[in-house]
């Protein structure tokens, strides 16, 4: 390992190598002498920030100036994107195909939701505990479902998801069931900054969320530890002939964007300052699923694309057409599916190849 | 009541309930088992026959079993339309794009339901002569479920049958037991697959439109009946005929059960017994590993 050497500079990175290793000596194996490999290479430049990465945060940060008006719709759309992106870690890069990833969603949200109605109202803390709730339901059910492949693993997604939602609904008392969650109180963010109507502060905070989020997924999969898991989508039966702990990968992938996934339900709830039951349904699961595909899979820029598109459309959409808006989202999804795989960066790169640019 | 009418209510229900949850199912069982194609939007073809059915009782008087047999029947023919557009193109290739090409379609379904026929549910008249009270001396039973268990029956006897006894039959468990075999024995296996999904498709459109009385006809049924038609199938096992059929007979009767006798847990059963069984069994009661 003597060409990926640890750098003090990233505490996070290195205790995920550490706690990692086995799958790390196993993911680049033994490898030419440092610098000489192209594979090598590309994994080093990874590392380093490209220009036209900062485009997304000089366009969100740009927005809050624009729109002063759209900031709440904003804030909204920043955590769609976490969501997206934590998706994208378990469907993009471990090539699990989940139906029910708003279980985590849903689970932080209530999380966090239930932590502000019942007195804890400082938000940073509790939005932290959401993510742990969610990362631990996506633990435990991962150990158990993970084992399956297919449509099971798609069923039982699903399943999982249903699962809690039903549980959600049926426990009225704690969760206000059908009627939703309501009666919080978030406290000011640091005890400085107080949630405005004007969805200020929830911007500003959930855009610090998301770049907190974006840049842990993003050393994730440039890690030794994500290629491996680009490795297991690619080829499982390879990985696991050459001693990769498969399993193990992908639950612990599994954890992380449940944990991610819970953050962003955290986020909604406390800034709508309201949860409902439809934080865990079907129809929030197969939408990021949408959102995803929209912007592009495995690319850890799609969800930037896709969910600001999906939401804006469908902002659109719903005033010109409230009733059937999703006829056109439909539409749009086939057409994605039919002419242009890989979604819009899927038709920028062929475009960029075409034109000649190095990607 | 005492204690066996309700267990009689309960099967006599529940496996009313089963025979629409297997003819709607049983097609898309085959079309993943067969074209290995993830085709969540099945449940739309099961909401067009009921919708067409009704359309043609309800507004034009069109007689019952005339508007059954229009309904599969066009049902079976548009199906073919998307096959040849659509779905071909994703045979054989990842699960992602067939599930998004099918969430794409349901949302499309969804909301032409709704321009067409409005957020509410179609009613459902069953003719007169199918309407009423079947006393059988013992007991009496509702006559329009005991025709849609007779009819149910009948049809499942018939598959079965097919299946046995006709070259199609016999064409269509080679392609299933082996696709590649059977296409280079000479059998014509993209006119196989047509042919399969259209009967699938026609099937699923009897099994919506003859339960319309019991899962009612709505914009959203596609995608709120999802998720029972997916049960039928994983619990069932993959490419399976008579695998669906247990399962629709079990989870039919243990929901109607669980319904009953515990209304307040709700789905919560149903959902739960899904995941234990497919964590026991993975590829389904009656699927091969």
């Amino acid at each position: 390992m003597e060409h990926n050497p640890p750098r003090p500079a990233m505490p996070v990175a290195n205790a995920l190598r550490e706690l990692l290793w086995p799958a790390l000596r196993v993911g680049s194996g033994p490898g030419p002498a440092p610098g000489t490999s192209s594979a090598v290479d590309a994994l080093r430049r990874g590392h380093h920030l490209r220009p036209l990465e900062m485009l997304p945060w000089l366009v969100a940060a740009a927005a809050y100036f624009l729109f002063p008006d759209y900031l709440a719709l904003g804030a909204q759309i920043l955590l769609a994107v976490l969501f997206a992106l934590s998706f994208d870690l378990i469907l993009g890069y471990a090539g699990i195909v989940s139906l029910g990833h708003a279980a985590f969603f849903g689970v932080g949200a209530y999380a966090a939701g239930l932590l502000a109605a019942n007195g804890w109202s400082e938000p940073l803390s509790g939005l932290v505990i959401a993510g742990i709730a969610a990362g631990l339901v996506g633990l435990l059910s991962g150990a158990v479902i993970l084992r399956t492949r297919g449509l099971t693993l798609l069923m039982l997604t699903l399943m999982i998801a249903a699962l809690l939602q039903e549980t959600a609904n049926k426990a009225g008392a704690i969760t206000g069931g059908a009627d939703g969650l309501q009666g919080m109180h978030v406290a000011p963010l640091l005890g400085l900054f107080r949630f405005d109507v004007f969805g200020r502060t929830a911007y500003v905070y959930c855009l610090a969320v998301l770049f907190l989020g974006w840049l842990a997924a993003r050393r994730i999969v440039q890690s030794p530890f994500g290629r491996g898991l680009i490795g297991i989508r690619e080829n499982e039966d390879r990985m696991r002939a050459i001693g990769s702990p498969v399993f193990r990968r992908r639950l612990v992938i599994y954890g992380i964007s449940a944990a991610l996934a819970g953050i962003a339900g955290g986020l909604m709830a406390q800034t709508t300052q309201f949860v409902a039951l439809d934080a865990l349904g079907f129809e929030r699961s197969g939408v990021v699923l949408i959102m995803l595909i929209l912007g592009g899979v495995g690319r850890l820029y799609g969800a930037f694309i896709g969910a600001p598109l999906y939401m804006i459309l469908q902002d659109g959409f719903a005033q010109q057409d409230p009733v059937y808006w999703y006829f056109w989202i439909g539409l749009l999804l086939v057409l994605v599916v039919v002419f242009a795989r890989g979604g819009v960066l899927g038709l920028g790169q062929r475009l960029a190849r075409r034109l000649g640019w190095p990607s | 009541m005492d204690a066996v009418s309700i267990f009689i209510s309960i099967a006599f229900h529940g496996i009313a309930f089963a025979m629409v949850l297997y003819l709607v199912s049983v097609g898309l069982s085959v079309t993943m088992g067969l074209m290995g194609f993830v085709n969540l939007a099945h449940g739309v073809f099961a909401a067009a026959g009921g919708y067409l059915m009704l359309t043609l009782m309800n507004g034009y008087g069109v007689p019952f079993p005339l508007a059954l047999a229009i309904a599969c029947l066009a049902v079976a023919a548009g199906s073919v339309v998307l096959e040849r557009l659509l779905y071909r193109r994703l045979y054989g290739g990842n699960e992602l794009d067939q599930v998004l090409l099918s969430i794409g379609l349901i949302f499309m379904s969804v909301a032409t339901a709704k321009f067409f026929w409005g957020p509410l549910p179609q009613p459902m008249h069953p003719p007169a002569y199918l309407d009423g009270q079947l006393d059988l001396g013992f007991r009496s039973f509702p006559t329009y479920r005991s025709f849609l268990i007779v009819s149910g029956a009948v049809v499942v006897s018939l598959l079965w049958l097919g299946l046995e006894r006709t070259r199609f039959g016999m064409t269509l468990r080679a392609a299933v037991d082996n696709h590649r075999m059977a296409q280079s024995i000479g059998i014509d296996t993209k006119r196989l697959f047509t042919l399969t999904f259209a009967l699938g498709s026609g099937l699923a459109a009897l099994g919506g439109a003859l339960g319309a009385e019991i899962l009612a006809i709505d914009p959203g049924y596609a995608l709120e009946q999802l998720i029972y038609f997916l049960i039928v199938v994983a619990v069932g096992g993959l490419g399976s005929i008579r695998g669906p059929f247990f399962a629709a007979l079990l989870v039919g009767t243990a929901d109607t059960a669980f319904k009953y006798l515990e209304p307040e847990l709700g789905a919560f059963f149903i959902y739960g017994m899904t995941l234990a069984l497919l964590l026991w069994r993975p590829q389904g009661l009656f699927g091969r590993a």
